[in-house]
């Protein structure tokens, strides 16, 4: 509704745009929106280590007003304990976003559906696909790694182990990383999905670095199953850095990570895998 | 219909029973000697009880109980005291024996002497409790308030604690550093790091109940502690907590079994005598249901907290427990898109009330649909306050607009708080108007949902494999609970499972069953 809106009456509200005069036209310049195009208002809400009173008031506002609020309305001011005061606060920012310098990652590869899944699986692989998944290091938060893989799913999407040619292997909560290993080979993954929630003391990031580090430890180079984690608070870009394949977050459904894998197999080949005894 | 479903989860609960009576695990011999006043730690942190248990059991086994062949040692002047035999047996110093008829008959005398010192001061701590409430009083209203606090850091803890206390909480819940649970030892002393959570330690417990002491005062009511007694070291958390006094204590039947993969026999046998303690220490328990409805959709596995309630109520009463120390859980985790939502909410919550008049049930808030979006967060909330009152919780966790964002900031449990006071204020007492129709939709849905968890029972009842295992642990194995699949023969702390001897001695297990105190 919204952009249809907008591209009806892009034109007449143009001018309006406040910003660079160079982007002028261009629409590639945003303010933050209150009611108004333009208008640059946000709402900010923040504590002080300082008891209520004018003196405080007069810092939560100096505070809105380097983060860029110019006017700042303060609208709420509220004592917690002795010594501390809750703000909420509202302004304009006079900060300009300019559009043409964020950066995002757009996804790489197409959308299936399941059924294209397992045509997309059967005809690379000749094969099921087989993925071990697992919450690593002290992480217990199997919530994601669950919605991913059980059949059960996520936002009414089924899990993996809902795709005939998918064969999934969950491992659950706190999986050291040697028995992760272990059961990769033991299982014969293409691919390792590792979920991370806790993020305390950067601990989501010492286990991936220490995870992909183990893997490419036990594996030939080239041989080593597609590495994939998903977890809130990783960055978009992170993936080489933390020596993975690929990083999914918040939000992301069962149906991304099937179509993301078959992707990954298709450009990657079929890698050869010895043939199974008996 | 309820007494069907009560008399099944006994069916289910007593062959369990009779096996945890055949078995013993290392931690319930390690809060043995915890009782019997053992403590500490070698300097690369390894607690003497575990020393002096692996010790034993190295030497002559643990069939027989540590107690008897570690008295016997010092009655033979192996050692001049308890931490000194450790001592020397960690060093390989000492010669453990199976004694003979007399010199047994004295080493259990003894063991019983020393382990009663743990007993009876557990028996004080409850005195203690006792006429702190009858000097500074209960909490003025139903529900309790409940909130956390976890930094990690013991001393961070402290002041959080008593802030909170002094802006409402009536109960304090340390959370535990993620990892502890799988730790095949407890702790010592007071702790400054922990992961998302701070260690669970003797310390810890003393300094934050002394903490919690000094808030009460202040604020004019008992400001209750609680901790986890789960996990591989279960026993002996619940020891210490006892003679720490702390005030109530997670403690699940299932959990760690199903969400943790602790090996299922060692988990019941650790759960028993875990029990035992906090029935004879005063101390309420709090049982884990809503980990069902994280895991499952809740309006699906609604019945599998009736069935993990009903379970949870038969162990408690086997182990002891009072109807008032069984904090039975359950979870406002309902999908809040789905039409009737609240409706729904509020049949689970009467029913929870409905077939446990006397439980303070505890009432955990959302957090599988928390999206990030705090405003709408905030708002669920309320709506989870209100149902705790129109249904009459009694503990009442509060619920966080940042779940599932980060951890709260002060000023997210501040409004919180203030949350919870509102709906308190404004509808505190609701529940007498609050009398939902005989054939109406709530009335029905619970209904639906009891008639669901005694097919479960039934199913899990007559469930039968060749090993003559308790069907309960055989439905475990089966993955009738929230999908995860748990076989008797594998899990962690498996290892730590000993079958008892005919000749099995634990005065601890003696003095709890019995209620002597010497």
């Amino acid at each position: 509704m919204m952009s249809s809106v907008k591209q009806k009456y892009e034109r007449r509200m143009e001018p309006v745009v406040v910003g660079d005069p160079s982007a002028a036209g261009t629409s590639k310049m945003v303010r933050a929106y209150g009611d108004t195009t333009g208008d640059g208002m946000v709402q900010l809400s923040f504590t002080l280590p300082l008891p209520h009173d004018k003196r405080a008031e007069g810092a939560a506002l100096q505070l809105a007003k380097k983060m860029g609020m110019e006017p700042a309305m303060l609208v709420h001011a509220k004592a917690m304990g002795s010594g501390f005061t809750f703000f909420v606060v509202y302004g304009a920012v006079s900060h300009v976003v300019d559009l043409r310098q964020v950066k995002v990652v757009e996804r790489e590869f197409p959308l299936l559906s399941s059924k294209e899944v397992n045509t997309g699986i059967r005809d690379t692989l000749k094969r099921r696909l087989v993925v071990v998944g697992a919450c690593i290091g002290t992480d217990a938060h199997t919530v994601g790694i669950d919605a991913i893989l059980n059949i059960k799913g996520f936002a009414g999407e089924k899990g993996l182990e809902y795709y005939s040619e998918i064969k999934v292997v969950n491992l659950g909560a706190q999986v050291l990383v040697p028995e992760l290993v272990a059961r990769a080979q033991a299982e014969q993954a293409d691919a390792v999905l590792v979920s991370q929630v806790v993020t305390q003391k950067d601990a989501h990031l010492h286990n991936v670095t220490q995870m992909s580090a183990a893997f490419r430890e036990a594996y030939p180079a080239g041989r080593v199953p597609l590495l994939v984690i998903g977890g809130p608070r990783f960055e978009d870009d992170a993936a080489e850095r933390l020596g993975v394949d690929r990083i999914f977050g918040r939000g992301t459904t069962p149906s991304e990570v099937a179509s993301y894998l078959v992707h990954a197999v298709q450009t990657k080949g079929a890698r050869k895998r010895p043939a199974k005894k008996g | 219909m309820v007494r069907k479903a009560r008399r099944l989860a006994a069916k289910a609960g007593e062959p369990v029973v009779a096996m945890t009576k055949s078995h013993t695990t290392v931690s319930v011999e390690r809060a043995t000697l915890r009782l019997a006043g053992l403590s500490g730690a070698d300097h690369e942190k390894v607690p003497w009880v575990n020393h002096l248990v692996d010790a034993v059991r190295a030497q002559v086994g643990l069939e027989h109980g540590v107690t008897t062949p570690v008295f016997d040692a010092l009655l033979r002047d192996e050692a001049p005291d308890l931490l000194t035999l450790a001592q020397k047996a960690a060093s390989g110093s000492v010669q453990f024996r199976l004694p003979g008829k007399d010199d047994r008959a004295a080493a259990k005398r003894a063991g019983r002497r020393e382990v009663s010192r743990g007993i009876r001061k557990i028996d004080r701590q409850r005195a203690v409790r006792d006429e702190l409430i009858a000097r500074v009083g209960n909490p003025p209203k139903t529900p309790w308030i409940y909130l956390i606090v976890a930094t990690g850091d013991i001393y961070e803890d402290i002041p959080q604690a008593q802030t909170a206390a002094r802006e409402g909480a009536d109960v304090i819940a340390v959370i535990r550093s993620t990892g502890q649970s799988l730790l095949d030892f407890v702790p010592e002393g007071a702790t400054r790091e922990g992961f998302a959570g701070t260690y669970a330690t003797q310390e810890n417990f003393r300094l934050m109940r002394a903490a919690l002491d000094d808030v009460s005062d202040e604020v004019g009511r008992y400001v209750r502690l609680t901790n986890y007694a789960s996990g591989l070291c279960m026993p002996e958390i619940a020891a210490l907590a006892g003679m720490e006094r702390l005030d109530m204590m997670l403690n699940d039947s299932m959990y760690g079994i199903l969400f943790r993969d602790i090996n299922p026999i060692r988990t019941f046998v650790d759960q028993r005598f875990s029990r035992q303690v906090h029935a004879r220490a005063g101390i309420i328990i709090n049982t884990g249901e809503d980990n069902y409805l994280t895991t499952a959709d809740a309006v699906d596995a609604a019945h599998t907290v009736t069935v993990s309630q009903l379970l949870n109520e038969y162990f408690a009463k086997e182990a002891g427990l009072k109807p008032w120390q069984m904090g039975l859980g359950h979870a406002f985790e309902v999908n809040p898109d789905i039409p009737d939502s609240f409706r729904i909410e509020l049949a689970h919550a009467l029913l929870a009330r409905e077939l446990f008049p006397k439980a303070p049930l505890k009432w955990m808030p959302p957090t599988k649909h928390m999206t990030g979006d705090v405003f709408r967060g905030y708002l669920l909330d309320g709506f989870f306050n209100l149902a705790g009152v129109l249904t009459d919780q009694s503990i009442l966790l509060v619920g966080m607009m940042t779940e599932a964002v980060v951890t709260p900031f002060l000023s997210d449990r501040d409004l919180a708080l203030q949350n919870v006071r509102y709906v308190m204020n404004a509808a505190g007492s609701l529940s007498e108007d609050f009398n939902p129709p005989k054939n109406g939709f709530i009335q029905t849905r619970a209904k639906m949902v009891l008639g669901e968890a005694v097919d479960l029972l039934e199913s899990i009842v007559y469930d039968r494999d060749e090993q003559g295992l308790p069907p309960l642990l055989t439905a475990i194995a089966d993955g009738t609970f929230g999908l995860m699949k748990r076989p008797a023969t594998a899990g962690k702390g498996l290892d730590g499972v000993v079958t008892r001897a005919d000749d099995y001695d634990n005065p601890a297990i003696t003095l709890l069953e019995t209620g002597a105190d010497r």
